[in-house]
Order: structure tokens, then C-alpha cells, then sequence
């Protein structure tokens, strides 16, 4: 008795895997959306929605941001944005240790694309609130404000997240370890975040004219298109993103099958294995 | 139970590579079996597997009726694996490793501390390294290193022994204490399962000898009692 | 529980006989100290003030030592994956661990107290509250670390990603145990015990995070 017969390859099952690329009706029609809704919000952002001018009933100055209050509409959209992105990580990374990483392998890509997609709006946060922050509070960065600090260490805490599973090749292991990392990178938020109550600071958050403003009318508007505009955004990109990863699974399991196939071959050209010697006391068989 | 090892179709892939390409095996409770092959067959990650410390890409590996996959931490339990590395602490004494990994093993938790010497003063004993069993594991040579390592293998008591290139290192001396802990354990009634070059040495005590190649049961062949 | 005992006390006894931490580590963080000292030129009150920042910027560089340190004694030995065949859980492997790099941070730490009084000419005014904020935030870094150390190994970049990893995590342990220090030490007006009821929060979630997540991570050690 020798070789067992070639049995099903590993990837039978799977539907066949379409390389062409990750467009399809549904996000065109996404695509499209978010393009004119861009449009849409550019001119409510700058043509229709006026500056913040207000007048201090005590000195009889106009104050307020002016113009600068623009950045609003962008900046808190893209604000909330990561939290909603890293959590959907932390989630995949949930799924991915209870499911165990051979059947989680959906979750892991869309923790994957979510940290992805979640780090660019992260950077894109602190770099529209450095602009915004910049003629209002007249500094780029103040080391007291909770929600600065909150929204960098984000940034950071996830950058590395994408980093180590570029450390990390094998795709069961790689989905392990990082859902992990990604859900304690979310775990100290709900603490930090209460921990403005103990913040002694005044944070300029609290001191910014989002409370003091009326938002209400065109800005709330503005606003709301502000939030769909970038969630269609986001929406899109994680598609997208979530299909490469896609297909990248399915590369390495159609690899796979030809690699054991190479494999079982070294076997039946016999390397190393000198069948022609006459073992004594051995017999030929056995029920294998 | 009949079968202490039954393998099907397993599929295990290290770093993308197959290492256990669809490999089949069968081995009964009881026996030794001697596991040969070139150089990069899969030898070690046969032993790895039924030691339940790689996982299954595909197929199934049941060891001692239990299966690797689901019940891992009871085959962990009852195996024992000598691999190439030595799994002993450089600063500490034979002694102290020893203790450390029967006290990780848990399984002494239902014996005194006295007993656990008696159990390691034995083993020290027919590894022949009492004399040295005091000694930091950096001050060793190589083969007191390798001895040292078999007798943490042996405090557990397994019921399945994984031993890869056990001879490997030792010197006649050393060999023939590997040898005879071979015939105990099968006396004793566990399995054993040997992966070697040395097949002059380890043919004579094998009831069965797999030949593995390209990840998978090349040959196998069972020796017929005259 | 035993098992967690056999960790430290292994631990301990292999720090006690190759003495990496004592010889290595702590006067790293001795080093820094200096140089911090040096580079910023300061005048004596200047010093004092920065002194529980600077204190627990270098705590933290110390314990990326400490921790690769704890990791590599398992590694030389092989270890993780005979601690897997042992078939010990995972979270009491966990424990023993953070306790033991606890011990050393804890050590590192005294002799730095040393350090500042020294050379930044600080004071304790509160050593209760010093020595509790201490203690919460060394076992929030060490549950937090021996977890992320593990995380690290396997990763075909071990030593560049474990800071990466680590820090920005324990960035808000760095600053309540900061400001905590600062109350003790006189140098801020700020209410330290609620800093310091905020470090015990970040240990007990560390703890409990870690000894959760052990066992899955070591499976890949």
C-alpha cells in the first residue's frame, strides 16, 4: 500500500474568485452619490450657510468664527467617523476570537478594511481640527484637551495595529493576534472619556463656540449633509477595501491547493526513500 | 482504546507552505513506531500535530480517542514531546526546571511535595544525571543538556511519547538510556513514536516504520513477530 | 494558583542569578534621568515641577526593556510552546508574568525616587498617595505590557513593534500617574487621589483585558 488517492482540493466549495477588480453597480451608484453630495455640501459649506458672526450683548462686538466655521461641517463628520470605524474593528476582532479564525475569515478582512479606512479619517480629523483650531483658539494643538488626545492616540494606536499585521503573513495567526490588538486598542475609551469629569483643564473643546453657537436652520442642514456626504464616503471606501481583501483570501487558498499538489509530488518521485534494499524481519503491507 | 493514533487527510500549513500535505496514519495503542524520511518530509510536524501544538488546516487527527482540534489541551496533557530544542531555563538547575514544569503540568497537585521529589530523584536516576541535577543548565554540555530534557519528558508520565532525533547529541552512554526508556515506557503500556535518523538503532525496537515524504505517509510497513 | 507562584518565583530567581534588570535596565533609566536633566539646563524649580513627567516617561522606556527582557527569557528556553504542552491556563501564566515585571518596575522605580530626589531635588510630600498611584499605575503598565510582549513575539519584528504597540496605549496611564505625582510631590495643584482612583480603573481593566487574551495569543508564541 502506498499513496492514498488525490482526495478534494481545499478550495472546493468556494465560488471562483473574479480578479478583474471590486467595482460593481452597487458601489458606482454609491461612487456617484457621494460625488454629487460633495458637490451638494460645497455649496451649502460656502455659498449658502452664513459665516458666524454674533453680536456680544455686553461689549456690542462682533464676535464668533466667521468664516472659519465652515470647517465644521467637515471636521465633525470626519470626527466621528474613526470611532465608528475602529469599533466596527474591535467588533470583527470579537467575532473573529468567538468564531474561532478558520470561518471568521469575513470578520477578520472587515476589521482589516474598517482600521484602514478608520486611520485615514483619523488623520484627516486631526488635520482639519489643527486648521480649524489654528484662527479660532490661535494654537495647532493644545496638550490638555481630552478629545485631541483621545482622537491622536486613535490615530496612533491604530496605525500600529495596520503595522503589525503587515508583520505578521500567515493568515489564521495574523487574524488571532490582531483582533487583539484591535480590541484593546477601543477598550480604554469609555475610562478616557470619563475621565473629563476628573480633567482639571478646561478643555477647549468645552470652551468652543459649538455650544455657544445656535446650530440650528442651514447650519444644522449643512451639517447633516455634512454627516451623509462622509458616511457615503465611508461607506464606499470600506467596500472597496473589503473586496481586495477578498480576493487576496482566495489567491492564497487557490495557491494553497497547487502547492500541496507540488508537495504530494516529491513524494512519488521518491527522494531520499532507497526502496530497492531488502528489509529482514519487515513485511510489505499493512492496512494504511 | 485500539488506535492511539488515527490521522485523515490532514492538511497543516506553516507559513503558507503544506507541510502535511492530505496525510493518512494509523498507529496502535502500545506499539513503537519509527518515523523516517529525507530531510523537510514533515517528520516534525507529524510528532508537532499529534502533539496538538500546530493546527489542522483540513482533515481530522484523533490522538489517544481524543481529537486534536477540539479536545487540545487533553492531548497536550497526556503526550509527551522531546523536540530539538531543549525547553529548559539556562539559569536555572536541572532541578529547578524539572520542578518548575511538574508544577506547570499540574497534574502532581494531587501529590505532595514529597512525593514529587521521589518521582524526580527516580527519573534523575535512570537519566543518569543526579550528580549533575544541581548544576545550572548554561554549565552543561550539550548531552547532559539533551538527557536533562528527556527526563522532563518522563516526569509526565505520558501516554503517548513524541521523540524527535532523540539520540541526537548523546553519547553511547546516553543512547542506551534513551533505548531503555523506550522499552519501560512500552512496558509500561504507552505508545511511542520516534522520529530519527538512526534507523539501525531504532528498527530493531519498532513494531511499525513510517516512511514520510512530501507531507505525506510514504510507506509503512509492520513488522511480523516470527 | 500555584502555578503563578512557580512563575515569579521563576522569574525572580533567574533575574536574582543573571541580573539583566539590575545591571541593565535600571541604570538605563538612571541614564535618562541625567540626560533629561542635562538637556533641559533648568534652574531647581523648573526641575521639580517637570520631575513626575520626566519620572514616568523614563518608567515607561524602562518597562519596554523590562518586558522584551521577561519575553526573552522564554524564547532562549523555547518556553512558550512547552508552556502550551504543559497545558497551564493561560491567564495564570498571564499573571505570574505581570507580577514578576511588576517586581522589577517596582525596584527600578524605588531607585529612581532615589534619582529625582537627587538630582531634580524634589520632595514628597504625600508618600501615601505617592506609593498607591505608583503601584496602580506599575501594574496597569505591567498587565498591559506582558500582554502586548507576547503579542510581539511571533511578529517577525519583535523589537520595533512592542514601543509602537505599548505606548500610545499607556499614554493616559502616563498622564494620570503624572498628575498623581504631582500632587504627592508638591509641584501641581491638582486632586491626586481621583488620578490615582483612575490608575487603579486602567489596572483592573488591564488585568482583567490580559488575562482574558493571554491564552489565545500564546496559542502563536
Amino acid at each position: 500500500m502506498t499513496i492514498t488517492n488525490q482526495s478534494a482540493p481545499v478550495s472546493q466549495g468556494q465560488p471562483p474568485a473574479d480578479f478583474s477588480g471590486t467595482a460593481s453597480p452597487t458601489t458606482r451608484w454609491l461612487g456617484v452619490a457621494a460625488l454629487i453630495g460633495v458637490a451638494v455640501l460645497l455649496v451649502f459649506a460656502f455659498v449658502l450657510s452664513e459665516p458666524d458672526q454674533r453680536l456680544d450683548p455686553d461689549t456690542n462686538i462682533v464676535i464668533g468664527q466667521f468664516d472659519a466655521v465652515r470647517l465644521l461641517y467637515v471636521h465633525v463628520p470626519v470626527a466621528i467617523l474613526p470611532y465608528l470605524a475602529f469599533s466596527i474593528t474591535a467588533l470583527g476582532g470579537v467575532m473573529v476570537l468567538l468564531k474561532g479564525s478558520a470561518s471568521a475569515t469575513w470578520w477578520d478582512i472587515t476589521a482589516a478594511a474598517a482600521a484602514e479606512v478608520g486611520v485615514l479619517f483619523a488623520g484627516l480629523t486631526l488635520i482639519t481640527g489643527m486648521i480649524w483650531g489654528r484662527p479660532i483658539w490661535n494654537t495647532w494643538w493644545e496638550w490638555g484637551d481630552v478629545r485631541l488626545m483621545t482622537s491622536l492616540m486613535l490615530f496612533l494606536v491604530y496605525l500600529g495595529y495596520l503595522a503589525y499585521r503587515r508583520a505578521m503573513p500567515v493568515a489564521e495567526t495574523r487574524a488571532r493576534r490582531s483582533a487583539v490588538v484591535g480590541i484593546v486598542g477601543m477598550i480604554n475609551i469609555p475610562i478616557v472619556n470619563r475621565s473629563v469629569e476628573w480633567w482639571e483643564n478646561r478643555t477647549l473643546h468645552q470652551k468652543s463656540t459649538l455650544t455657544e453657537m445656535k446650530i440650528e436652520d442651514l447650519t444644522l442642514l449643512s451639517l447633516i449633509i455634512g454627516f451623509v456626504v462622509f458616511g457615503l464616503i465611508f461607506v464606499w471606501l470600506m467596500v472597496h477595501r473589503f473586496r481586495i481583501g477578498w480576493l487576496e483570501h482566495q489567491a492564497e487558498t487557490v495557491g494553497l491547493d497547487a502547492a500541496i499538489m507540488q508537495r504530494r509530488a516529491q513524494a512519488m518521485t521518491g527522494t531520499g526513500v532507497d526502496e530497492s534494499v531488502d528489509h529482514p524481519g519487515l513485511t510489505k503491507g499493512g492496512d494504511q | 482504546m485500539e488506535h492511539a493514533v488515527e490521522v485523515e487527510q490532514a492538511v497543516v500549513v506553516l507559513n503558507g507552505f503544506p507541510a502535511l500535505a492530505q496525510l493518512d496514519l494509523t498507529l496502535p495503542t502500545g506499539s513503537v513506531s519509527l518515523v523516517q524520511g529525507p530531510n523537510g518530509a514533515g517528520k516534525t510536524t507529524l510528532l508537532r500535530l499529534l502533539a496538538g501544538l500546530v493546527p489542522l488546516k483540513s482533515g481530522r487527527a484523533r490522538v489517544l480517542g481524543l481529537d486534536v482540534v477540539t479536545q487540545r489541551r487533553q492531548v497536550r496533557a497526556a503526550v509527551g514531546m522531546m523536540a530539538p530544542s531543549s525547553m529548559l531555563y539556562d539559569d536555572l538547575t536541572i532541578v529547578e526546571n524539572l520542578q518548575f514544569w511538574s508544577e506547570m503540568s499540574g497534574h502532581q497537585t494531587t501529590r505532595g511535595t514529597g512525593d514529587r521529589r521521589t518521582a524526580l530523584d527516580a527519573v534523575l536516576g535512570r537519566l543518569e544525571i543526579a550528580s549533575i541535577a544541581h548544576q545550572p543548565v548554561s554549565t552543561l554540555s550539550t548531552g547532559q543538556r539533551r538527557r536533562a530534557a528527556l527526563a522532563a519528558v518522563a516526569m509526565r508520565r505520558p501516554r503517548l511519547w513524541l521523540l524527535d532525533e532523540p539520540h541526537a547529541g548523546l553519547d553511547q552512554a546516553g543512547r542506551g538510556v534513551v533505548d531503555k526508556l523506550i522499552v519501560d515506557a512500552v512496558d509500561a503500556g504507552a505508545t511511542v513514536i520516534v522520529a530519527s535518523h538512526e534507523l539501525d538503532r531504532v528498527r530493531p525496537m519498532a513494531s511499525h516504520v513510517i516512511t514520510v515524504a512530501g507531507g505525506i505517509v510514504h510507506r509503512s510497513e509492520v513488522e511480523t513477530d516470527a | 494558583m500555584h502555578e503563578i507562584a512557580a512563575i515569579v518565583r521563576k522569574d525572580v530567581r533567574i533575574e536574582l542569578r543573571s541580573r539583566v534588570v539590575i545591571t541593565q535596565v535600571l541604570p538605563f533609566a538612571m541614564i535618562v534621568l541625567i540626560l533629561f536633566g542635562l538637556a533641559l539646563d533648568a534652574d531647581r524649580s523648573t526641575l521639580r515641577s517637570f520631575t513626575p513627567g520626566l519620572f514616568w516617561v523614563t518608567v515607561l522606556f524602562a518597562s519596554i526593556l523590562a518586558i522584551q527582557r521577561s519575553v526573552s527569557v522564554e524564547t532562549a528556553a523555547s518556553a512558550f510552546e512547552a508552556l502550551r504542552l504543559s497545558g497551564a491556563a493561560g491567564w495564570k501564566v498571564f499573571v505570574g508574568k505581570a507580577v514578576a515585571v511588576a517586581a522589577q518596575l517596582i525596584a527600578i522605580e524605588t531607585a529612581m525616587l532615589g534619582g529625582v530626589i537627587v538630582f531634580y531635588r524634589s520632595s514628597v510630600d504625600e508618600v501615601v498617595l505617592l506609593v498607591t498611584s505608583a503601584l496602580a499605575a506599575t501594574l496597569a503598565i505591567a498587565a498591559a505590557g506582558s500582554l502586548y510582549g507576547v503579542l510581539a513575539v511571533g511578529s517577525g519584528v519583535r523589537d520595533t513593534i512592542l514601543p509602537m504597540l505599548l505606548l500610545p496605549i499607556l499614554a493616559p496611564v502616563l498622564v494620570a500617574a503624572t498628575r498623581a505625582f504631582g500632587d504627592a510631590m508638591g509641584a501641581t495643584a491638582v486632586n491626586g487621589w481621583s488620578w490615582c482612583a483612575l490608575l487603579a480603573c486602567f489596572a483592573l481593566l488591564y488585568g482583567l483585558v490580559g488575562g482574558i487574551a493571554y491564552g489565545v495569543v500564546l496559542e502563536d508564541a
